[in-house]
């Protein structure tokens, strides 16, 4: 980090500034699957968020002990210590969002979100930071699946949280609930969030380089793309 | 058996495809779709892979997780086989089989913290322990023609979506959509599409 940063900054900036699902386009395929029920959307968010804040405690305390070249092994080993930890808990105690979730509860491990803030985070700065990092980020995140759940859930199901909200004479938007409505209602919420962003000064969300990507690093398709655009510019 | 196949094989290309159907590699879909030859490169990457890691964790998943009632190790242990394993592939193939590597090697790295490749081992389990015929009559083989079946759809999706964008490139569209919404809406409209598929594979094999 270039500028020094308040932790209040740090805190907030996953909510809108750099929203993880709708700024930096990472853990599309979550937000994607879960987002049909509110229930579901709400145990999802509290889970990664409870990966998140853990593996960003540990890498952060670690950063000085793991070598740079074995780090991103390192990090997935830590991340997913702690979705097994999570699996167990959700299994215990709240099996019916374990069901709800299925595999995609395991597959926080390879959540974006979670690698990206190791990587572009908490590797690099120190434990206090990286927590309030990790709890603005899950918020960020968390918020985001939410909104989207109530948006699909209300109009696509007539329910909000599996309580009826329309009587059954109205039939509700089923198109929603399924999945070309998941990408959809993800379009458009993207493309309210880039005029919020706009309004602020800020640049589109965008997937064309792979600069939000954790394995951007180790990826050749960057040098690629990067030469390939040269040529055509 | 042969039907047996076909109808998971199927059943993973059209109707439970991967990218379409159960939001997984979102990612490199939405990232890597924007030209047809790299699409088709990590489609292919990611078809081997997928094949490859199954095989891989099903022995060890049957023999050494179940048998010592060690399942609840499966997440830790499935990601730390499949990231060394991709690492040895590239070290393999690097070594002996040149044109391969040239032509899949730059992917891998990428594959590793794919969710497709994970999801495919959970989803292959899920479907063992939710008691589907054809993966209880063959459940070593029919994970493998499952994930071959995943890995194809998942390039069938990629290859579709390639031509999507392409034909987008020089259409006009709404200033507010422009950039990833439209993707996203584009990306909507192909998953009905495979709504068409839905039945056709009870149909055909039934």
């Amino acid at each position: 980090m270039a500028e020094k940063k308040t932790m209040m900054q740090e805190f907030t900036k996953g909510f809108l500034k750099e929203n993880p699902v709708l700024r930096l386009v990472l853990g599309t395929c979550p937000t994607l699957a879960i987002s049909t029920s509110v229930i579901g959307a709400i145990g999802m968010g509290i889970s990664a968020t409870a990966v998140l804040i853990g593996s960003n405690v540990v890498i952060s305390a670690l950063r000085k002990v793991i070598p740079a070249k074995v780090r991103i092994p390192a990090y997935i080993i830590v991340i997913a210590a702690f979705v097994t930890i999570v699996q167990m808990l959700v299994k215990a105690f709240a099996p019916a969002v374990d069901e709800m979730l299925g595999i995609y509860l395991p597959l926080i491990v390879v959540n974006c979100i979670i690698l990206g803030r190791a990587e572009a985070f908490a590797g690099k700065n120190p434990v206090l930071a990286s927590t309030v990092d990790g709890i603005g980020m899950g918020i960020g995140f968390t918020a985001a699946i939410v909104l989207m759940s109530i948006i699909r859930e209300f109009f696509g199901a007539g329910s909000l949280a599996g309580i009826a909200i329309f009587p059954a004479s109205i039939p509700p938007v089923a198109i929603l609930i399924l999945p070309p409505g998941g990408f959809f209602v993800y379009g458009l919420m993207m493309a309210f969030a880039n005029k919020l962003a706009e309004k602020k000064g800020l640049k589109k969300a965008t997937l064309e380089g792979c600069d939000a990507c954790p394995m951007a690093q180790a990826c050749a398709l960057r040098g690629e793309d990067k030469a390939e655009s040269e040529v055509t510019a | 058996m042969a039907k047996a196949f076909m109808i998971i094989l199927f059943t993973g290309i059209l109707t439970e495809n991967f990218v379409l159907r159960q939001f997984l590699g979102i990612c490199p879909f939405l990232g890597v779709s924007k030209k047809r030859n790299t699409a088709m490169g990590m489609s292919a990457a990611v078809i081997f892979v997928m094949v490859l890691a199954t095989a891989v964790t099903f022995p060890i998943n049957k023999y050494l997780l179940e048998k010592n009632g060690l399942e609840y190790l499966q997440t830790i242990v499935f990601i730390l086989v499949i990231a060394a394993l991709v690492q040895l592939v590239e070290i393999v193939l690097k070594k002996y089989v040149k044109p391969l590597y040239n032509a899949l090697g730059i992917y891998l790295p990428l594959i590793t913290t794919n969710c497709a490749v994970l999801g495919v081992v959970f989803l292959n389990l899920e479907k063992l322990a939710g008691g589907d015929p054809n993966f209880l009559a063959y459940p070593f083989s029919g994970s493998l023609v499952n994930s071959l079946g995943a890995g194809l759809g998942f390039m069938l999706a990629m290859f579709l979506f390639a031509g999507v964008r392409e034909r987008m490139e020089n259409c006009e569209v709404p200033k507010f959509l422009q950039g990833l919404p439209i993707t996203l809406i584009a990306a909507s409209l192909t998953s009905v599409s495979f709504f068409g598929f839905d039945g056709l594979v009870e149909g055909l094999f039934k």
